[in-house]
């Protein structure tokens, strides 16, 4: 019997082969042959729980479209329909939304185990460059999601966001005409931001996200001690300190993305609000378009730029600082002049940078998330700032001048 | 491809105006896509200006278009008719306020740009957007001029009570308060003496 079914599993892949001879070859370079350094830590679960997160919402996301209604009128009830009446609709809605979040926090942790461990460096910059892109996808497509629901949050943070392009010269105004169809975020604005949310930018960000992976299989994972291991190889031409991606990391990643949904979990069933920082209070109330809410904020993952928009006194210069902040990042791998990936081997001064870094990026984080009310807020507001851009800028003196220590030939803390 | 005996400067040509011409193809295609975003006819026709009749409105009295009137691209537009004492009033205000002059060019067509923020013809006739600039709730009108329990010097004006943001006769904020800019004038002009079009600049003033 099994010799049977052996038989038949030889032959459906022989079938295969020989009309696709270049499947298998694929897989061992992806999976089973992809050599990954053996000494990954904890960070490094965060791109696999990313890709987990995006499956997440487009799962969900299909759901969740096979009962929402995209048109100003019917919006907002038929998301209550999905969370009162459809069957397991709840279920449905509050994955996507804390999915929203847990995304965000994972790109978020994603992105600075980059900065930690040089990962942007030579040869990876274009792994980096594809994963800024898909920060940026990420941004609009969770912006529009927000939208959707057409509560006051969703109308009121459209209305705000989108009059930011207003503060371009010239064409200004006609371009916010334009994004919004309309005078005023309307039905023509959430229509499009639906076809938007759930068929364009979902292909661009699957796209880029093969991208980013093809780009980082050609060049390799880098590693907690930022050294190359294809320098070392056995006589097959394996990395000495390489593991097979699969079975090694697949298990662990297993491992991370149950103890990842344990708190996923949590979130769902018993705060999916998370006090008002992942739904937002005034968005269970219907946009509307006469009464403005007291306190208008984005959700929690852009409030660090918001801040930034905020504590600037010109329109047109907050815009710039706000989208410049974000650019910026794109140019990391070029900023950085330090010969040495890995925080581990560099000196207290790219300790006290990446430290600075965080600070900034979480306190401006929270200020953005305020009422913006208070002066000396804006003032701490302004220095956080300037620091943030101080760290990218001077990037390139800091990075030189600090100490390094010798980088080991291997891998180390790991036999 | 064969390589030998080739014209190359006639196969470069013929690359470069398949491409321009091409580009230029996708160029077209793509002009009817990006215009499908713009405002619509429907959109457009609802957005479309608004005349509004003010041959009954009284001295020192406010009509609001969007009251019974249809409102201007879902905002409420108020009409005001100032009285000479209201207007005399104004100047004696610039010490207070935020933007005494008018500066900020997003708050008014350039023809609104002075004292009164009207036409100089018919500076008696105010037009307003009815949104404050803080968070757009609605200001309420208080147009005599004696001390109100927010302001002992008041000569008239706009209160919002959500806020707190005060404004005067002219709509121009007060400083000391939450509201960043003055109230907003929208595009407006007269058809004749007791007729307003509300959404469209004058002739010649675009």
């Amino acid at each position: 019997m099994a010799n049977v079914i052996a038989r038949a599993v030889a032959g459906v892949q022989d079938w295969v082969n020989y009309r696709a001879p270049g499947m298998m070859p694929a897989y061992r370079k992806h999976l089973s042959e992809y050599w990954a350094p053996k000494n990954f830590n904890l960070w490094y679960y965060f791109g696999s729980l990313a890709l987990l997160v995006l499956v997440n919402q487009i799962v969900t996301g299909i759901f969740l479209t096979m009962q929402f209604k995209p048109s100003a009128a019917e919006a907002f009830a038929s998301v209550e329909y999905i969370m009162r009446d459809v069957e397991w609709g709840w279920l449905v809605r509050y994955m996507h939304s804390t999915g929203a979040s847990l995304f965000f926090i994972v790109v978020y942790l994603h992105m600075f185990r980059g900065l930690m461990y040089g990962s942007y460096q030579k040869p990876r910059e274009l792994v980096w460059l594809l994963g800024m892109l898909i920060y940026l996808v990420l941004m609009a497509e969770a912006f529009m999601g927000y939208v959707l629901p057409w509560g006051q949050m969703s109308f009121w943070g459209a209305k705000v966001i989108i009059s930011l392009f207003g503060a371009i010269p010239v064409v200004g105004d006609t371009l916010v005409e334009w994004i919004m169809g309309d005078y005023l975020p309307s039905d023509a604005t959430l229509n499009r931001f639906f076809a938007l949310h759930v068929v364009a930018l979902p292909l661009v960000l699957l796209l880029l996200v093969v991208l980013h992976l093809f780009a980082l299989h050609e060049v390799g994972s880098n590693n907690p001690d930022g050294v190359e291991i294809k320098k070392n190889k056995d006589a097959s031409g394996k990395p000495l300190d390489g593991i097979a991606f699969h079975p090694y990391y697949t298990v662990k990643d297993l491992f991370g993305a149950s103890f990842f949904m344990l708190i996923a979990a949590f979130i769902i069933f018993f705060e999916p609000t998370v006090g008002g920082l992942f739904l937002e209070p005034d968005n269970f109330l219907p946009a509307d378009r006469l009464v403005t809410p007291a306190h208008i904020k984005p959700v929690w993952y852009y409030t660090p730029y918001y801040a930034m928009l905020r504590v600037v006194p010109s329109k047109l210069g907050g815009v710039c600082v706000m989208f410049g902040a974000i650019a910026l990042l794109f140019f990391v791998p070029w900023l950085d002049k330090s010969k040495v990936k890995s925080v581990r081997y560099r000196g207290w001064l790219t300790k006290i940078m990446l430290a600075l870094l965080a600070v900034c990026f979480v306190w401006l984080g929270k200020i953005g998330a305020g009422p913006g009310t208070d002066p000396v807020e804006t003032q701490i507001g302004r220095v956080l700032t300037f620091l943030y851009f101080a760290f990218f800028i001077t990037m390139p003196v800091w990075s030189k001048l600090d100490k390094t220590k010798p980088v080991p030939e291997r891998v180390t803390m790991h036999d | 491809m064969a390589n030998e005996g080739v014209n190359h400067g006639r196969r470069r040509f013929l690359t470069a105006t398949t491409a321009v011409v091409g580009g230029a193809g996708v160029v077209a295609a793509a002009v009817p896509f990006i215009k499908t975003w713009l405002p619509s006819a429907r959109a457009k026709t609802a957005g479309a200006p608004v005349t509004v009749d003010i041959s009954k409105l009284e001295v020192g009295q406010m009509l609001v278009v969007g009251g019974n009137v249809p409102e201007w691209r879902g905002q409420p537009i108020w009409i005001i008719h100032r009285s000479d004492e209201q207007l005399a009033a104004l100047p004696s205000q610039d010490p207070r306020l935020k933007d005494p002059k008018s500066e900020n060019a997003d708050q008014q067509p350039k023809y609104a740009q002075n004292a009164w923020r009207s036409f100089e013809q018919h500076k008696n006739i105010m037009v307003l957007v009815g949104i404050c600039t803080h968070l757009g709730c609605s200001p309420k009108f208080h147009g005599e001029l004696k001390p109100e329990p927010f302001d002992e010097q008041w000569k008239g004006g706009f209160f919002c009570p959500c806020h707190k943001s005060r404004f005067d006769m002219a709509g121009r904020v007060y400083d000391g308060v939450p509201a960043p800019t003055n109230l907003k004038v929208p595009p407006y002009k007269f058809a004749d003496e007791h007729t307003l079009v509300i959404g469209v600049d004058p002739e010649g003033a675009a």
